[in-house]
């Protein structure tokens, strides 16, 4: 969790605008009106998701500090918060995320196994991004679906009792999928927030 | 030894719903409380029934509550601790899943109790889909009137929000819950003082896992002496024991406190056997926190009697041949797994989830980390066996929050029971039987040239 670097400031600004739409906003306020007055900054975690969802699947600086403006806090409270939760990508990552557990259970029911494959089939390391930016590998600690392992988590859905096989059609059926479809983000928040 | 309290309707179709489950006797309780118990009298009830919390520490629940000062100007809040990242326990996510409106019933007497007129259910980042699901089972219990202001014309009225986690551990913690909660880090505080004196913004807070708050309906229903003539002795009611591992049934079972551990992991009904027909090994019957468990001490206790799923049974023998119930995380490992391997990835749970506060747990879990995977690898001397019992009894107890603890115990339990398997690893670490390991172990020049390596280093002691 310690191991995260942070993007200086200085170091690349963007050029894309990073602002919620009209339609996130009005969730967005819902979310802060569920904390007391004066305690907004409860929103910070809800919100740095949605924030990922919207800003290309990742973190960067300036993300944090619309996050903070929107919560009237120090961008640096922005920062200590999103570097130590491990949900939060300070890098640009792939459009599919696949999470693999590794954790005991997962172990010994061949996680380890499946995480070689994907590596092998992707032909990326776990943590890189296939070279068309569809998709991430990581590695995560235990995702509490212990009894249906191995398991992965790809963005918000799990795929259990993974074998390699599963594995191939997971992966053909999500090419499709994001050749095809239009993303439509804006779901994924409703539904979940 | 069936009977359940629980997961009784958890066949009836629909029974997310809210109407299929207040058509099944859902949401009695919320009625009988507002209408005929003042707030005190269900925590009477509570405290009757022995309920102990269900995250793993098994805190009697009535207590917890009775901590909380009434007269307190100051709001109170009702937590429900659904962070549920203890590797092998997913039993919380199944009920969530199955049967949300369990844990809002639950919540409201909770809360009702309490005095808490704003509840938040914290669920772990990894299960956005769930907070998709409770959120709808919170929307039908508003429109229901179950939820809001003045329900069912009392003068009570209760908030739920749910709130999402974003992938630590630690934050299972109460104190890091509240915390995370607060929009901080998840860094356990210290306690005293306890939440239920000062907790979520400064003001008292009960936090309870979801399991136990979904009893609570249960209990005001049929009153505390009810529930306490489910299960045996001070271990009242039932418990949801998610089963994994190499067995033919993995999933979650509600068993009735008392159960034998042989029958929990043979009968058919319950983990139905070893898979492929193989040898029970060792088990960690509560979690990955609790002390491992080789197969002779986990179906008897060391005198001699049958080992029963209660929490003084599992406990029995203390932390020479004992273990704890934990959170219900069952992780059974037959005759080929690598108790080495293992207690390495465990141990590299623990580095990564800690949050770094304390040097001991900061530190030590890293340090546990290397020096396992030295032995893992084929590279270790046997000095780093008593090395690592020296390190996990450095962190035990010299840390703010309980992952210290959790840490350390894997590891010393491991060696503890297991010490002949650490010292072949050191001296024949090729001849592991650990499938996945015989392609980096079969290149013995590899490992010779390790061995030869490593005996010239500087060695470093803690």
């Amino acid at each position: 969790m310690l191991d995260k670097k942070i993007n200086h400031p200085l170091h690349e600004k963007e050029n894309r605008t990073i602002c919620f739409s009209d339609a996130i906003m009005v969730k967005v306020k819902q979310i802060i009106a569920r904390y007391p007055a004066g305690r907004e900054k409860s929103a910070i975690l809800p919100l740095l998701h949605i924030a990922q969802e919207e800003f290309d699947g990742y973190l960067s600086v300036d993300a944090m500090d619309y996050v903070a403006g929107l919560l009237n806090i120090q961008p640096i409270e922005v920062y200590e918060v999103a570097t130590f939760y491990s949900q939060y990508y300070l890098d640009p990552v792939g459009k599919y995320v696949i999470e693999i557990c590794r954790t005991g259970p997962c172990a010994i029911c061949g996680g380890e196994k499946m995480q070689t494959y994907l590596e092998k089939k992707l032909a990326i390391k776990t943590g890189e991004t296939t070279p068309d930016g569809l998709f991430t590998v990581k590695a995560v600690e235990c995702l509490g679906a212990c009894g249906s392992a191995p398991v992965m988590q790809i963005n918000t859905e799990f795929y259990e009792f993974l074998t390699e096989e599963k594995i191939d059609q997971i992966l053909e059926e999500l090419t499709v999928k994001a050749k095809k479809e239009k993303p439509e983000k804006s779901k994924w928040i409703e539904k979940f927030f | 030894m069936d009977r359940k309290i629980l997961l009784n309707n958890i066949a009836v179709p629909g029974i997310r719903s809210f109407a299929v489950y207040r058509s099944n006797g859902g949401y009695q309780s919320v009625e009988k409380a507002l209408k005929r118990m003042t707030p005190d009298e269900v925590i009477e009830e509570v405290k009757k029934s022995g309920l102990r919390g269900r995250g793993g520490a098994g805190f009697p629940a009535g207590m917890k509550w009775s901590f909380i000062n009434k007269k307190s100007e100051k709001p109170c809040y009702l937590i429900c601790n659904a962070d549920e990242s203890e590797p092998g326990t997913f039993k919380d996510r199944f009920l969530m899943e199955k049967i949300p409106h369990i844990l809002i019933e639950g919540m409201i007497g909770a809360s009702y109790a309490l005095g808490a007129n704003t509840a938040y259910i914290y669920v772990r980042g990894e299960y956005k889909y769930l907070i998709g699901i409770l959120n709808v089972a919170i929307r039908e219990a508003y429109r229901n009137g179950f939820l809001g202001k003045n329900i069912l014309g009392s003068s009570y009225s209760l908030d739920i929000h749910v709130h999402s986690g974003a992938g630590a551990y630690i934050c299972g913690e109460e104190t890091a819950m509240i915390e995370s909660l607060e929009g901080k880090r998840g860094n356990p505080r210290i306690k005293p003082p306890f939440p239920a004196v000062i907790g979520l913004y400064g003001c008292p807070t009960v936090v309870n896992n979801v399991e136990t708050l979904a009893n609570v309906g249960f209990i005001i229903n049929n009153g505390g002496s009810e529930y306490a003539r489910y299960g045996t002795g001070k271990s009242t009611g039932t418990k949801l024991i998610s089963a994994c591992g190499n067995i033919n049934n993995p999933g979650v079972y509600e068993i009735e406190l008392g159960l034998s551990v042989r029958e929990f992991i043979y009968n058919e009904k319950y983990c139905g056997g070893i898979k492929d027909g193989k040898e029970l090994k060792a088990v960690i019957a509560g979690g990955s926190s609790v002390p491992i468990l080789p197969k002779d001490l986990i179906l008897q206790t060391a005198a001699g009697e049958e080992r029963l799923m209660t929490y003084e049974s599992l406990a029995e023998g203390g932390f020479v041949s004992g273990t704890s119930l934990g959170s219900g995380g069952f992780i059974v490992y037959d005759e080929d797994a690598c108790i080495v391997r293992n207690t390495w990835n465990l141990a590299r749970f623990y580095h990564h989830e800690s949050c770094g506060q304390c040097s001991p747990c900061r530190e030590g879990t890293g340090w546990m980390e290397n020096v396992l995977h030295r032995i893992e690898t084929g590279k270790g001397r046997m000095k780093d066996i008593d090395l690592l019992v020296s390190i996990a009894n450095k962190i035990e107890g010299n840390t703010i929050c309980p992952l210290g603890d959790a840490a350390a115990w894997p590891v010393a339990s491991a060696i503890r029971h297991f010490r002949h398997e650490f010292e072949e690893h050191v001296l024949h670490p090729e001849k592991c039987k650990n499938p996945s390991l015989q392609r980096t172990r079969s290149n013995g020049f590899a490992i010779r040239w390790h061995k030869f390596t490593s005996g010239l280093q500087i060695h470093w002691s803690v």
